[in-house]
């Protein structure tokens, strides 16, 4: 099932000003992506903890959404070191470990895991109906929210869809494996999840101009002013110049 | 098939956030409001179907299916994908804010390719359009392959080995996917032929398959 798993919450970083927060979460974001410097990245992580704190997100959610990312990042330490083509850290007969190359998969490690945990602290503790307005308080065009939203109301039934089609197939004794007739099953099942989709989509439109759907989308959202929206400001503001400072001058 | 945060370089990472937002930007501009409903459907469809994993081999792969979202919705994919993309991000943390540009262009732009190569031969009758769908999604995937591992390349030209592996793993997806693809346009082309000939479905035309045809739609004017 799909599920907001960090969306809920009282902490300091939920109550504060959702717009405010994404804003943060862009600029800090782009800051530790383009820096190189392994001190800074060092400090970003840190820090990246401090605000997974500070939103108290459930520690084992956490790791377990860092741990797919990890997945990835698992295969770059299996493939670049040894192939990354600088000074040999070690080598062991054929084989030779890159010093440069253990750097890199250093320094994307912990680019990864400080990016990923901020983004979940700032940003993936809001609905993502909040998460649309504030998008759109930020100056992203209407239309691309009101796509986003409609996607998000209903990726649900969607989801719902096809796990009964997928029960279906089940009951008729449906086992996948490596072969055409099972291809052909799911091709199956996705054209008719297309196809209910368009005609629900239709449906919808009806729906929406009956109820006076003019091409403008309101937003509902007041978001009242805590003390923790300059402090967040403040300190996140902080850590990115500091991080860019220590890239510049190394 | 995505690229996580982190691992690319600032030009990167800004030119390809350019490319994407100027995609999405034709993509909202050719996308009515009439058809929004139909947009946000098909990115909730793109996204489940990501979701769904699919056995290759020993092993097993989700499906992309930016092939078939080209074919259905041309530029839209852009914004159609962009969605999807905002979503698992904030529900699974596949990605952040800074990878959205390239991840974005990595799916859409081929499916937008796709669209044009081989739209027009889609609708035409039994083994020509299966094969027009089959070969339609094993492009889309390979493109997308291609421009993940040209991101990793333009990143760092040592990143050869890693970018080489990339391309290498996504053969089987390939295949199955073109196979998966090839079966899923034939469906709704028997089902609903009007997703595929009709280039928009819109309240005129819904009540009958008849009037997105072109030529009853001339004869009726």
């Amino acid at each position: 099932m799909i599920e907001e798993t960090f969306a809920e919450g009282k902490s300091a970083i939920h109550r504060s000003n959702p717009p405010l927060r994404t804003a943060l979460a862009v600029i800090y974001s782009f800051t530790v992506a383009l820096t190189n410097d392994t001190g800074a990245l060092i400090l970003a992580l840190f820090f990246s903890m401090g605000l997974a704190l500070l939103a108290r997100l459930p520690i084992k959610a956490l790791l377990k959404r860092l741990g797919a990312a990890a997945g990835f990042l698992l295969f770059v330490w299996l493939v670049v070191p040894w192939t990354y083509e600088s000074d040999v850290l070690w080598s062991f007969g054929p084989v030779a470990v890159s010093a440069e190359g253990v750097n890199l998969c250093w320094r994307v490690t912990l680019k990864t895991f400080a990016i990923l945990t901020a983004f979940t602290a700032l940003a993936a503790t809001m609905h993502l109906a909040t998460l649309g307005h504030a998008l759109h308080s930020l100056g992203v065009p209407s239309k691309l929210i009101q796509l986003l939203l409609l996607t998000y109301r209903y990726l649900f039934i969607i989801e719902t869809e096809y796990q009964r089609l997928y029960r279906a197939a089940k009951i008729r004794n449906f086992r996948p494996s490596s072969n055409i007739h099972t291809y052909k099953t799911f091709a199956y099942l996705l054209a008719m999840m297309f196809v209910r989709a368009s005609e629900r989509a239709k449906r919808v439109y009806q729906a929406m101009k009956c109820r006076g759907f003019d091409g403008r989308f309101h937003t509902i959202g007041n978001y009242s002013s805590t003390v923790w929206n300059p402090i967040l400001c403040i300190g996140v503001l902080l850590v990115s110049a500091v991080i860019a400072g220590l890239e510049f001058t190394s | 098939m995505h690229i996580s945060e982190g691992y690319l370089s600032g030009p990167v990472l800004l030119s390809s956030a350019v490319l994407a937002i100027a995609g999405t930007a034709i993509g909202l501009k050719r996308l009515d409001y009439e058809q929004i409903a139909q947009a946000g459907m098909m990115a909730a469809v793109f996204f489940v179907a990501g979701l769904i994993h699919v056995p290759v081999g020993p092993s097993n792969a989700h499906l992309i299916m930016n092939g078939i979202i080209g074919l259905l919705m041309g530029w839209s994919a852009f914004p159609v994908i962009l969605a999807a993309l905002v979503l698992q991000a904030v529900f699974f943390q596949f990605g952040g804010f800074t990878t959205l540009g390239i991840n974005t262009l990595i799916m859409a732009a081929p499916a937008v390719a796709v669209h044009y190569l081989f739209g027009p031969l889609i609708s035409r009758p039994h083994k020509t359009g299966s094969v027009a769908a089959f070969a339609a999604a094993a492009t889309a995937v390979a493109f997308s392959a291609v421009l993940m591992a040209a991101s990793l390349l333009f990143t760092d030209e040592k990143f050869w080995a890693l970018a080489g592996t990339t391309l290498v793993v996504h053969i089987p997806i390939m295949i199955t996917e073109a196979i998966i693809a090839a079966f899923c346009i034939g469906f709704i082309k028997k089902v609903k032929p009007e997703m595929i000939t009709g280039k928009t479905v819109t309240l005129k035309s819904s009540h009958s398959v008849i009037a997105s045809q072109p030529q009853e739609k001339r004869s009726c004017n």
